[in-house]
């Protein structure tokens, strides 16, 4: 069963007349007639995890909102979607555009916000239209403008263009960044949800996670959360690339193993050669060996086996590929996506990319994997936004579980896998 | 100057936003769409409708990759060479382009008909390696289908 991709099959599926005909806004419909902190409390009860890559619990964020007593209140959606390896918004944007939509006005009605905004990349101009009219036919259908579905409720809806730039995807810099400035971090705490976008009270959520709120309010919480791992639940959009037969976006339990998804979902390794490494979460996650794929893939579960959920953006690598050409590509993304706001992550990137370089060219000197690590090391932890810490720990866990890989091209002066 | 119509839009993009400073990101866009880059001319228009400093929203734009810092070619190839782009061989492309086109990184071709851009992860992973020309999504790129893509693109 489907609640995420669910009629994505039908080539209308963005129109609000097929949505609706598929049950689309009927749990609008039942959120109206419901207390803002009846929502609250259910989507609490649900267990609801945000899907942005941190897991945080979304009821609880919701919470500290609606404690604060000041207003206006504003709702964001993150739609950045910039990790590299990630596509899992994607179809939810370009086919499923009113679920978002209904998603946020139910939430809009629960945290008492009556302005939102989708910060949505630039890379993606067809949502960016999609969305658009989507959104014009919902203010049509009255599920958006000042009297929303009829009960005197406001809610408007605006589509903000990012402009490349992958640190926006954090909120703080998200935040900046729609209040028309440079995207840099900002400082926590104070949090967004007591001083967010225009110093106000600011509730950002991933795109998924709003497209959760349709689905809770339509089956309860108690059914939604027996969906997938008991602490950590609901149904979750993983997005595969990489050397799988069957690539792409799959609504599944959360809590399926990587194995299941790669073998079972995919169709396995591409060309039936066999598995070298996997990125379970985005570039920033930590690689894996294929010993590790018996990992649950969920919040809880993936830092006890050495990696992170983050954007469920899973990259299958075969043992056609070499590692520190992979790594190396990770750290010039690093570097490239600095914002340069500290010390660590501004130079600390940049020399990782060098030694990195150095060493997938046959340049490499015996003592360059110490000094990655020691690079590593003092970036992880020392900077102002998790953005550096990926990076010192992509670095770190390649070596960690590939390092003969590593000493190789020094020991052999280059890349043996260079056609 | 911005036509009558474009500063219509770009007052309406204000009324989106309780701080019209918010409306700096998408009316960049527009002065870029208008003016074809963000050339001094699209600064000083931007900076007259929204009552912003210019050196403010060069700082601004200055930020970001996605505005154009120079006058680009008739068409702008935005390839990803990100990891799951790299291991089905987004670098040759990068190779064909400039041998085939003499489209550098960064640059245009010298008959000004393409400018090229290096991405980071344009979300089409699963069918890489993909670009986007102009706003158009092209994926499963190989050394073939690249060229007969870009025919269309005179
Ligand atoms: C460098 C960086 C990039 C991020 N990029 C995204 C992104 O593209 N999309 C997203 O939803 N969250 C992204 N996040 C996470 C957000 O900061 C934030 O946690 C999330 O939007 C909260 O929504 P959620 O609770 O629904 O997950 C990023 C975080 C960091 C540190
Ligand atoms: S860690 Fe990197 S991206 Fe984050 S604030 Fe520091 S320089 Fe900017
Ligand atoms: S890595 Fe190229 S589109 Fe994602």
């Amino acid at each position: 069963m489907n609640y995420l991709l669910k009629n994505i099959e039908n080539p209308n599926s963005f129109d609000v007349r097929e949505y609706e005909k598929a049950g689309g806004y009927r749990s609008l419909k039942k959120a109206v007639e419901m207390e803002p902190a009846a929502i609250i409390a259910e989507v609490k009860k649900s267990g609801l995890r945000g899907r942005g890559g941190a897991g945080f619990p979304t009821g609880m964020k919701w919470t500290f909102a609606n404690a604060d007593p000041k207003f206006p209140k504003y709702l964001i959606c993150n739609a950045d979607e910039g990790e590299p390896g990630t596509f899992k918004d994607r179809p939810i944007l370009e086919k499923n555009p009113h679920l978002l939509i209904e998603g946020m006005v139910i939430s809009g009605h629960a945290l008492r916000a009556e302005y939102g905004y989708i910060y949505l990349r630039g890379e993606y101009p067809d949502a960016r239209d999609i969305l658009n009219r989507a959104i014009k036919q919902a203010y049509e259908k009255g599920y958006l403008g000042d009297n929303v579905m009829g009960k005197g409720l406001k809610f408007h809806l605006t589509v903000h263009l990012g402009a490349g730039a992958y640190i926006c995807g954090e909120e703080t810099a998200l935040i900046e960044s729609l209040e028309g400035k440079r995207g840099q971090p900002r400082i926590k705490p104070p949090f967004p949800v007591n001083v967010g976008a225009f110093s106000m009270p600011t509730i950002v959520n991933n795109v998924e996670t709003f497209s959760n709120i349709p689905c809770i309010m339509e089956i309860g919480p108690e059914a939604y959360s027996k969906i997938g791992s008991p602490d950590c639940p609901g149904p979750k959009l993983y997005c595969i690339s990489g050397h799988v037969e069957k690539p792409g976006v799959y609504e599944l339990p959360m809590g399926t193993t990587l194995r299941e998804i790669i073998y079972t979902h995919c169709g396995g390794i591409k060309g039936g050669k066999s598995l070298k490494a996997v990125i379970p979460g985005g570039i920033s996650t930590p690689v894996l060996p294929p010993s590790n794929i018996d990992c649950p893939m969920d919040f809880v579960s993936m830092p006890k086996h050495g990696s992170m959920l983050g954007s469920g953006a899973v990259m299958v690598f075969d043992e056609t590929v070499c590692l520190v050409k992979v790594c190396l590509r990770a750290l010039k993304f690093f570097e490239h996506e600095s914002c340069g706001k500290c010390t660590p992550c501004r130079e600390g990137t940049g020399w990782l990319r060098s030694i990195l370089s150095r060493i997938e060219d046959g340049k490499g000197e015996k003592e360059d994997i110490d000094t990655l690590l020691d690079v590593s090391g003092n970036i992880v932890g020392k900077t102002f936004c998790p953005l550096g810490d990926g990076a010192g720990s992509v670095v770190i866990n390649f070596i960690k579980h590939f390092r003969p890989e590593f000493e190789e091209h020094i020991e052999k002066k280059g890349c043996k896998y260079k056609k | 100057m911005l036509s009558d119509k474009t500063i219509e839009e770009v007052e309406a993009l204000k009324r989106r936003y309780p701080d019209p400073r918010g409306a700096i990101l998408p009316s960049l866009y527009i002065a870029q769409r208008e003016f074809g880059w963000l050339s001094p001319e699209a600064f000083e228009a931007v900076s007259i409708v929204l009552g912003v400093p210019k050196a403010h929203l060069r700082g601004v734009a200055s930020f970001y990759a996605m505005y154009r810092h120079k006058p680009v070619g008739r068409h702008l190839i935005q390839l990803c060479t990100n990891v799951s782009c790299m291991i089905f061989g987004a670098e040759d492309l990068v190779s064909l382009l400039k041998n085939r086109y003499g489209a550098e990184v960064g640059g245009t071709s010298p008959d000004g008909r393409f400018s090229l851009v290096i991405m980071e992860c344009i979300g089409a992973c699963e069918a890489a390696p993909a670009m986007l020309v102009n706003e158009d999504f092209h994926n499963n790129l190989t050394e073939n289908n690249i060229t007969e893509i870009l025919e269309k693109y005179k």
